[in-house]
Formats: structure tokens, C-alpha cells, sequence
């Protein structure tokens, strides 16, 4: 009984793993199809049929292309920088539940590797270690841009870390739990979160740009002042290490906000369709993989859209326009739950 | 003077309230952004589409042969003077005896070179031939990796008997009727 | 028996990069095994159930805190060259202050009686439900007061920041 559980969890996690790798990959290419689309281009479709084997490309090109780290270096730092920043993108995906329970001969089973009671802490705090990656590499590689990127990512990650945290307590405080579990079974019964919390998600997402570097808060790597930001002294697969990180925490937001806003793998009527357990959570879980991917095309969207920010009105919307919404949310939250729970009567 | 209609008065007035915020902004780029992803994207896939070329383009040069494959060109250099860009450079040369099934007039060009690279396409050479010698075709000049490769030759710029370029399009009305004078010793076959 | 082995090498870990901290030359070094000392803390933390402990300990000390810190490290462009000469009386004045307050440190510990910890078994000891109930009922008076304590820090910090007011 023990080891199956062992072995389905050993199985769970290379699945989500994979899934999460391929998702990345394939992202790269949805990147650049998305922005050839919105463009009135073709985009890449000369490897394979719709230029599907583009990542297969591009993954090869990587690998052949010369390792290389600048004299000046600091060698051990400057490998560590892409590896902690690959880490931490993998590390969140362990707490997301990517679909309902599977019964297996006569067991159910969980599609979530684990369901910890402090699940969005847990978030959090991978979410705060993550600027490492990006300040270790920029430092370490000596030049002034990359320090800039570094610093820059740093600043822009601390500001939005709060006003996200902010945004997600309003979250927690109506849900009453930390764990993505129950947040999305309390979906399931009743409407999905944003209709509570539109403010809150509206922070959140910016926030979840910001915290993913993605444009049009994509300051760390601004290639037209900082050359490549954090990135600018990488070659061959340690840069492929910073670009894919990015692609992962991509997908790892969307999946975030999908769990915690948009009802996770619920969607309406699930119960009324008259299936069995096993066929409904597949489709659960197809239903929120089709979330997941609206948001990463909403991502792609958003950054072949806006602009990108300078870099005193980046730290202007964190710090005096988002903390105050999410604070003014907050306090509303408040009230409201206040009013639901009669204390004030 | 207005060019178009599509230009726009700005003022730099202070903003309202729902321009501060930006969110409606913001949504109706994302909405232009998404309008055009419906729309056809004007790429031609060159290597296997190709845009259609007009009869008149002006492309890689021939220097054109007579019916008995006799070279029309005589050295005059009035297509080198005529050149904007003085690409051409060539070498005169007195056709010894029994060269005349070779070469059409008494002098011909024992060396004849176009510089790609200089090159304009402007067509002034063509207009300046007396002898119907050099015509721009519709072929597009290859790229290459060599500056060198980019000077012609007379074995690149001199057609083939064998596949012979075919110029009728780029002669106007007026040049098609005086052909048919026969009098003329340019119009003479051999 | 699995905790027990964790136990000792998250101590092992966090005793050895706690001495590298103090003896790595380069502060970004420094500040780095600081960030894994604390790791190995939060999991100590993890040992006793405290999970709520342990991921704000991550969250504020190595997420926040730390990165300022080597943010500041980044800005300061420390090397070996610049480093002012300390002459050898600091060094002896140094050396006495921290046998000091090693001895200190020692004499306290001595006195401290162990308490055996009698929820130790109890899993929802340190679970943010029982912690909520504790701060927000018995000790509500000292929380809320460091929570005014804190605000009198930001609006110093802020008072600070900001250049003199003519």
C-alpha cells in the first residue's frame, strides 16, 4: 500500500516534470508564433509542419554553441546563477493540483504531488528565492550590465513580492485556508474567486508579470540599454538555463492563476454531465491545461502589446499604486467578511 | 499641408481619471493587437512563391547574340560611359580573319566586365546601346559569399546559343518597327 | 529515526555554514551561506512541525532580507584592495570582545534548565490555525504592540529617506 503510494508519487512528479518541461519548450515556439500572428507574419514554420520542430531547433542550436565564461568571472557563482534559477522555476510546480483524484484499483489517487497545508506560503517563499538565480548570475559575471539586470531584477521582484502578498492574503483571508487543495474544492462548490476578488486578481497578475521578468516589466533584460541584462555574459545552455526558467515560471504563474482565481480544474456543470470518476478528471484535468494555456497566451499577448515601463514608473505602480490597492482590498475584504461572519451587529 | 487624413491633434491636456488608470488603454491596444492576428499576413515564401515580375523589371544583364550567334557588341563603350555607377569596364579588340561568324562587327570586346556590386539597375547602359548589344533581363543576381564573385565576366554576361534570353518584352513598339527596316545594316541579319 | 538523521545534517549544515560565513573571504560568499544556514534552520523548524514558521523564516530572512543584503554587497564593490589595514590593536580589541561575549553566551546556556518540549508528538502544534489563535487571543496586546512598533520604524525609515524639510 505504502510503496505504491511511493511509486505513484515517484510517477507523478517525472510526469509534471515532463509536462512542465514540454510546456516550456513548446512555449518558445507559441512565443514566437503569437508575436509572428499579432504582427501579420508567419512566423517559424520551416522545421516540421507548422514549424512544430522549432524547439527541437533551437534546443540543438544551444547545445552545439560554445561554452564560454569571461575571464574575470567568478567561475563556481557563475554557474550556480542558471541552476538556481532553473531550481526554483521546477520547485513551484509541486503544490499545484492539476486535476481530481484517480482511482486506481480501488485507491484514489491525487493529482497533486503534495497537498501542504501552507501551500501558498510555500509559494511565496520559493517565489522570494527565486531573484537569486537572476542577482547571483548578473553579479558574477562582472559587467556592468549584467549588475544592472541583477539589480534591477532584484529591486523589481522585492516591490511586487509585497503588494502580491498583499493581494493573496485578501485571497486567503476569504477562503480561510493555505492549502491550493481546498482552494479549489471551496471553487468547485461554489463561483470561481475572481468574481469575489476582481481587484486582488487584477494585482496579482501584475504582480506575476513583474515576478516572471515578462514584458512590459522585462527591465532586468531590456536589450535595447542592458544589451541582455543578467544574461548578457551567457552562452550555449547555461543562457538556454535563463530563457527556459523564464518559460517555466510562465507556465507556473498561469497555472497559479488559474488554481487560485479562475476555480483550478473545476469547470461549470462537472457534476451534471454524468461521468464517472476517472473520465471527469481527465477532462478536469484537459479543462485546466486549456486555462493554463489561455494565460500563457494572455502573457505573449500582453508583451507584443505594451510597451515596456521606465524604471521609475515601474517602482511608482509597485510602490504607490499596487501596495495601496492591495492594502484598500484588503480592508475591504475585511469589512465584507466582517459583515458575512456579524460582527458588526 | 495635410498628406493624409489619418493624422492626429494632440494636446497635452491633463489627463481624467479613466485615462489614469489605463486599463481601458490598455484594452483596446490588446484588442488592435488581437484584431490583426485575424488577418492575412502579406508574406511571400520566396523560395517556393514569387512575386510576380513586371515585364520591364530590370534584373541581371545579357549581352545578346544575333540569330547566326554572331556577339552584337562592338566595344563602343557607350554603355560605360553612360553608367552612373561605372560598373562596367571592357577591352576592345580588332576581330582578326575568320572570327566573323564569331563577332558581328569589325571590333569587339575582347573583355567585358559588369561590378554586381556597383551595379544600380538603372538601365542606362541598354538606352545607350547602339547594337542591341546589353539588355537587363528579369533575372535576379545570385548572392555569394566572394566580393570577386560579384564581377561578370563575359562567360556569365554573353548568352548561350543554346538557351538564349528572350528580350522581345523589354523592346517598345517604336524599336519593333524599325526592325522590320531592313535597310539598315543594324537590322541586317548576317 | 528519519528525523533524526535530517536533525543531524541539517546541523551538521547549518553549524558549517555558519563558520564559513564568518571565514570566507568574499562577503557575496558570505551572504550566500548565510541564505543556506537559514535554509537549514527552517528546516529544523520543518523537525518540530512549526511549518508556518518555517516558511516565513524563508520568506522574510532568505527572501527578503538576505537579498537586500547582497544587494547592498553588489552596490558596495568590495575587494581585497580596498580593504582598509586593521592594525594589530583593533585585532587584539576585537578578540577580546568576542571571548567576551562567548563567555557571556556560555554562562547564559549553562543556567538555561532543558524543558523537555511536551507537545512534541502533537502534529498541529505549529500550524498556522493554532498560531493565529495564540497571537490573535492570549498575547493580542503584545502583538498588536509590535505591530506599532513597526510602523513607528517604517514612518522613521521614511522620515529618514526623505531629504530635510526647510
Amino acid at each position: 500500500m505504502l510503496s505504491s503510494e511511493i511509486l505513484y508519487k515517484i510517477i507523478l512528479i517525472l510526469a509534471v516534470f515532463a509536462v512542465t518541461l514540454v510546456v516550456a519548450m513548446w512555449s518558445t515556439y507559441a512565443e514566437r508564433k503569437v508575436a509572428a500572428v499579432l504582427q501579420d507574419r508567419l512566423g517559424p514554420n520551416r522545421a516540421g509542419p507548422f514549424g512544430i520542430l522549432q524547439p527541437m531547433a533551437d534546443g540543438l542550436k544551444m547545445f552545439m554553441k560554445e561554452e564560454f565564461i569571461p575571464g574575470q568571472a567568478d567561475k563556481q557563482l557563475f554557474v550556480l546563477g542558471p541552476c538556481l534559477a532553473m531550481l526554483t522555476a521546477l520547485m513551484t510546480g509541486v503544490v499545484i493540483p492539476w486535476g481530481g483524484d484517480l482511482t486506481i484499483g480501488g485507491h484514489a489517487y491525487k493529482l497533486q504531488i503534495t497537498d501542504i497545508n501552507i501551500g501558498i506560503l510555500y509559494l511565496l517563499g520559493v517565489v522570494s528565492v527565486g531573484v537569486y538565480g537572476i542577482m547571483i548570475g548578473g553579479w558574477s559575471s562582472n559587467n556592468k550590465y549584467s549588475l544592472i539586470g541583477a539589480l534591477r531584477a532584484s529591486s523589481q521582484m522585492i516591490s511586487y513580492e509585497i503588494a502580491m502578498g498583499l493581494a493573496l492574503i485578501s485571497l486567503i483571508m476569504m477562503t480561510g485556508t493555505l492549502s491550493l487543495g481546498e482552494i479549489v474544492g471551496q471553487q468547485d462548490a461554489g463561483f470561481a474567486n475572481i468574481v469575489y476578488q476582481p481587484l486582488g486578481f487584477l494585482i496579482f497578475l501584475i504582480c506575476a508579470f513583474a515576478e516572471t521578468n515578462r514584458a512590459p516589466f522585462d527591465l532586468p533584460e531590456t536589450e535595447s540599454e542592458l544589451i541582455g541584462g543578467y544574461h548578457t555574459e551567457y552562452s550555449s545552455m547555461k543562457l538556454g538555463f535563463f530563457l527556459f526558467a523564464e518559460y517555466i515560471n510562465m507556465f507556473i504563474s498561469s497555472a497559479l492563476i488559474a488554481t487560485l482565481y479562475f476555480g483550478g480544474y473545476n469547470f461549470p456543470f462537472q457534476h451534471s454531465l454524468g461521468l464517472d470518476g476517472n473520465m471527469l478528471s481527465m477532462l478536469q484535468t484537459f479543462v485546466f491545461f486549456c486555462k493554463v494555456f489561455f494565460f500563457i497566451f494572455f502573457y505573449m499577448w500582453v508583451r507584443w502589446t505594451l510597451p515596456r515601463f521606465r524604471y521609475d514608473q515601474l517602482m511608482n505602480l509597485g510602490w504607490k499604486v499596487l501596495i495601496p490597492l492591495a492594502i484598500l482590498n484588503l480592508f475591504i475584504t475585511g469589512i465584507v467578511l466582517g459583515f458575512r461572519n456579524g460582527f458588526f451587529i | 499641408m495635410q498628406l493624409t487624413n489619418r493624422s492626429k491633434q494632440v494636446a497635452d491636456t491633463k489627463m481624467t481619471w479613466l485615462e489614469r488608470i489605463y486599463l481601458p488603454g490598455i484594452f483596446k491596444g490588446m484588442m488592435i493587437t488581437l484584431s490583426h492576428a485575424f488577418k492575412k499576413a502579406p508574406t511571400i515564401q520566396y523560395p517556393e512563391q514569387k512575386r510576380p515580375i513586371a515585364p520591364l523589371y530590370r534584373g541581371q544583364h545579357v549581352l545578346k547574340r544575333d540569330d547566326a550567334g554572331a556577339e552584337r557588341c562592338t566595344a563602343c563603350g557607350l554603355c560605360a560611359v553612360a553608367c552612373p555607377a561605372e560598373a562596367i569596364t571592357m577591352v576592345a579588340e580588332e576581330r582578326a580573319k575568320g572570327d566573323e561568324k564569331l563577332y558581328r562587327e569589325e571590333k569587339y570586346a575582347s573583355s567585358y566586365e559588369i561590378n554586381m556590386l556597383r551595379c544600380i539597375f538603372c538601365g542606362l547602359c541598354e538606352e545607350a546601346c547602339p547594337k542591341e548589344a546589353i539588355f537587363l533581363t528579369d533575372r535576379i543576381v545570385p548572392s555569394t559569399f566572394q566580393r570577386r564573385d560579384f564581377i561578370y565576366g563575359k562567360d556569365k554576361l554573353v548568352e548561350k546559343m543554346d538557351q538564349r534570353i528572350d528580350v522581345s518584352l523589354r523592346q517598345t513598339n517604336n524599336l519593333a518597327e524599325f526592325k522590320k527596316n531592313t535597310s539598315f545594316a543594324h537590322n541586317k541579319t548576317s | 529515526m528519519i528525523t533524526q538523521y535530517l536533525f543531524y545534517f541539517l546541523t551538521f549544515v547549518a553549524i558549517f555554514c555558519a563558520l564559513l560565513v564568518v571565514f570566507s573571504k568574499n562577503p557575496i560568499y558570505s551572504a550566500l551561506f548565510l541564505i543556506v544556514t537559514f535554509f537549514a534552520t527552517a528546516g529544523h523548524y520543518f523537525l518540530l512541525n512549526a511549518q508556518f514558521l518555517a516558511a516565513v523564516h524563508i520568506m522574510v530572512y532568505a527572501g527578503a532580507i538576505m537579498v537586500l543584503f547582497i544587494y547592498v554587497i553588489m552596490m558596495l564593490n568590495l575587494n581585497q584592495e580596498i580593504e582598509p589595514h586593521k592594525s594589530s590593536l583593533i585585532k587584539i580589541a576585537a578578540t577580546l570582545c568576542g571571548c567576551v561575549l562567548g563567555l557571556v553566551l556560555v554562562a547564559a546556556l549553562r543556567e538555561t534548565d532543558v524543558v523537555a518540549v511536551s507537545d512534541y508528538t502533537n502534529p498541529g502544534i505549529g500550524l498556522i490555525e493554532k498560531l493565529g489563535n495564540v497571537l490573535f487571543g492570549t498575547y493580542m496586546v503584545p502583538f498588536e504592540i509590535s505591530t506599532v512598533l513597526f510602523l513607528s520604524a517604517m514612518v522613521g525609515a521614511v522620515f529618514l529617506s526623505k531629504k530635510t524639510i526647510h
